[in-house]
């Protein structure tokens, strides 16, 4: 602040105040930090790959640099892209998203050359994925680097929020209406749609659409729900017509659990609005009504429906139900792979990940604690942690409304996912299958993902970025003092 | 091979310090609006502690409660238009509202032409007013405040 005084925009129309003034005033962007933490996280990346191939006693070429190098590269794609379109965004976001989708790739891979050459009980042979994966990363980087260009202000996306949410909302149910042919069932779930060779699971791209029509529609009628109805034990309840979004909200989120048998989906979805809800109105009532709703309709489904029994019951106790089908096999060989990595882990590939089924999407994070451990599955999470963290920070510093409900719902969705997963994999809930973001095998969760972090850096660039100084205008002398001084007419 | 697994669980705790370190630095910072927040500027800031001249902007009640903007002696325009300092989503806000300005070492709020007017305190806004620390400006359903 010091030196260079600044200059008032006396008699300059245009000169803009922040550009012009020394660049002790202009606040860093902080690509070059970013640029380090990439490289660093390529770097332990590549390292991991190493150790998996030294684990399982493969040659080591220089192969495994160049593919180190190539994510770089990959990487290095999209932090120029961030350069040019959103210089001032968080540089902390984009190096955990590259070192969690880097060691899921790692896992991915390492999975593959466990069950190589498995054949299953139908005849089919494991189809390795790792290459699909790397893939579809780059393609989720492309759809990253489109986002931030051809948004230059999340803004404008309230303006469609209405739209958004239609789209969002039929995405969310078409897969549970269509018949089987376009909409099989897997694993139980009917989550998916198959056009041609490509299998997308619509409700991924559904949770970013819908939280863009929550905020926008909060926004606007936020007053309405700030409205005190009747205290009751403390809290201000709101009205009863009030109520209406959040019984919608919970009406999809049953039709979710009923169509498509999703727990995961529809215990996120519901969580996401709720915290909207919190966020925009700051009233505790709304959290205990919608936690209420949610715990009726929970005990109400177990009632009704089997599979959902079924996962409370593999979640009381998994191994009394080993043997039972579809009963507690995958939770248990989940806590066996935890319980073998201990504190330290196995060792990136000395584990046995071929003992832990579907290991490579719901459960890619037990292979993780199994390999990394205790300490090392610590440092996941923390990495997830910086990760929201930098995300609400966006959404507290951003500074209209629409971009503090949207920023934060999006970490937050992040953060939950991580915690639906986790928890079922360690047997804090029951288990729902959702996937891991950024680790899980799957390209629709990977490309929802970099969307989502693409409107997650453009809050924060929003957020940091110096703000424009306000227009110059002609000096006027100081108004208290007009009455009593003569100002001539500018010619 | 327990050098490599003790060496990589090291590494990725490195990164997770690093990474940590990197937003340390936002932690403290008001919110990330001004420049002045920064802690390379925060030293050279530490001598005018003593003083009680204004330093920031907080929001006390409203939407955006929390908000804080470190003044850094230009002037702050409060309104619904976009390119405002301030940024106010309230139907009860005008486009233009209010300006704060600094003359000499004192704050003076000035009503823009407002529909529904700027209080200082209890009073309605009509010449600019001096604004002492810590007393509320109301404008709309946001009320602000100067703090040192």
């Amino acid at each position: 602040m010091k030196g260079s005084p600044v200059p008032t925009g006396e008699g300059s129309p245009g000169a803009s105040v922040a550009t012009s003034t020394s660049p002790g005033l202009r606040a860093p962007t902080r690509r070059g930090t970013e640029l380090v933490m990439l490289s660093f996280a390529a770097g332990l990346v590549t390292l991991a790959l190493i150790l998996v191939e030294l684990n399982q006693e493969r040659s080591l070429s220089l192969r495994i640099l160049y593919l180190g190098l190539a994510y770089l590269g990959l990487f290095a794609c999209a932090h120029l892209a961030v350069r040019r379109w959103a210089p001032y965004a968080d540089p902390a976001i984009l190096p955990c998203v590259a070192l969690l989708n880097g060691l899921g790739l790692v896992v991915i891979h390492r999975i593959d050359l466990a069950m190589e050459g498995t054949v299953f009980l139908d005849g089919s042979v494991w189809d390795p994925v790792a290459f699909k994966q790397v893939i579809w990363t780059a393609i989720g980087l492309l759809l990253f680097a489109a986002t931030l260009k051809f948004l230059p202000d999340h803004r404008m996306l309230a303006r469609f929020g209405y739209t958004f949410g239609l789209v969002g909302l039929v995405a969310l149910l078409l897969p549970g209406v269509l018949p089987g042919f376009i909409a099989p069932t897997i694993n139980g779930a009917k989550i998916w749609l198959r056009i041609g060779p490509l299998s997308i699971q619509p409700g991924e791209f559904a949770k970013i659409l819908l939280m863009v029509f929550f905020a926008a529609f909060l926004v606007s009628k936020r007053d309405l729900f700030t409205v005190a109805g009747r205290r009751f034990l403390g809290m201000d309840l709101p009205r009863a017509r009030d109520l209406g979004p959040l019984f919608a909200a919970w009406g999809v989120t049953v039709a979710v659990m009923v169509l498509q048998k999703d727990l995961g989906s529809s215990l996120l979805f519901f969580g996401i609005v709720l915290v909207l809800l919190y966020i925009a109105t700051e009233r505790a009532a709304w959290v205990v009504l919608g936690l209420g709703l949610f715990s009726g309709g929970a005990v109400i489904a177990w009632k009704l429906f089997t599979h959902v029994q079924q996962r409370v019951s593999n979640w009381q106790d998994p191994i009394a139900r080993y043997e039972v089908i579809g009963g507690g096999y995958q939770i248990s060989q989940s806590l066996f792979g935890l319980a073998t990595g201990g504190i330290g882990g196995a060792g990136l590939g000395a584990g046995r990940p071929e003992m832990i089924p579907e290991a490579n999407t719901d459960f890619i994070t037990a292979v993780i604690g199994e390999e990394l451990g205790f300490v090392g599955f610590a440092a996941l999470l923390l990495i997830y942690m910086v990760f929201a963290l930098r995300g609400l920070r966006s959404a507290i510093a951003v500074r209209d409304s629409f971009g503090k409900l949207l920023g934060g719902g999006l970490a937050f969705a992040v953060c939950f996912q991580v915690f639906i997963v986790v928890g079922g994999v360690t047997k804090l809930i029951p288990m729902t299958g959702i996937t891991a973001p950024f680790l899980s095998y799957g390209g629709s969760s990977l490309l929802a993902n970099y969307i989502l972090v693409a409107l997650l850096l453009r809050i924060s660039a929003a957020a940091r970025s110096p703000q424009r100084a306000p227009k110059p205008k002609p000096q006027q002398p100081a108004i208290a003092d007009q009455h009593t001084v003569m100002v001539e007419r500018p010619k | 091979m327990q050098l490599t697994r003790a060496g990589f669980l090291v590494l990725l705790w490195l990164f997770v310090l690093a990474a940590l370190r990197v937003v340390r630095s936002d932690l403290y910072a008001a919110s990330g609006l001004r420049a002045s927040g920064l802690p390379g500027f925060r030293r050279s800031e530490k001598p005018a502690r003593g003083s009680k001249a204004p330093r920031q902007l907080v929001v006390t009640h409203g939407a955006l409660t929390g908000t804080r903007i470190s003044l850094d002696g230009r002037p702050i325009l409060i309104g619904r238009a976009d390119d405002s300092t301030l940024v106010l989503d309230d139907d009860f806000a005008s486009t233009r509202h209010a300006r704060l300005s600094m003359r000499g070492t004192d704050w003076y709020v000035e009503d823009l032409g407002s529909t529904n007017g700027t209080y200082l305190d209890r009073d309605k806004v009509t010449a600019p007013l001096r604004v002492p620390l810590g007393t509320p400006i109301r404008i709309g359903k946001t009320v602000i405040e100067l703090r040192s």
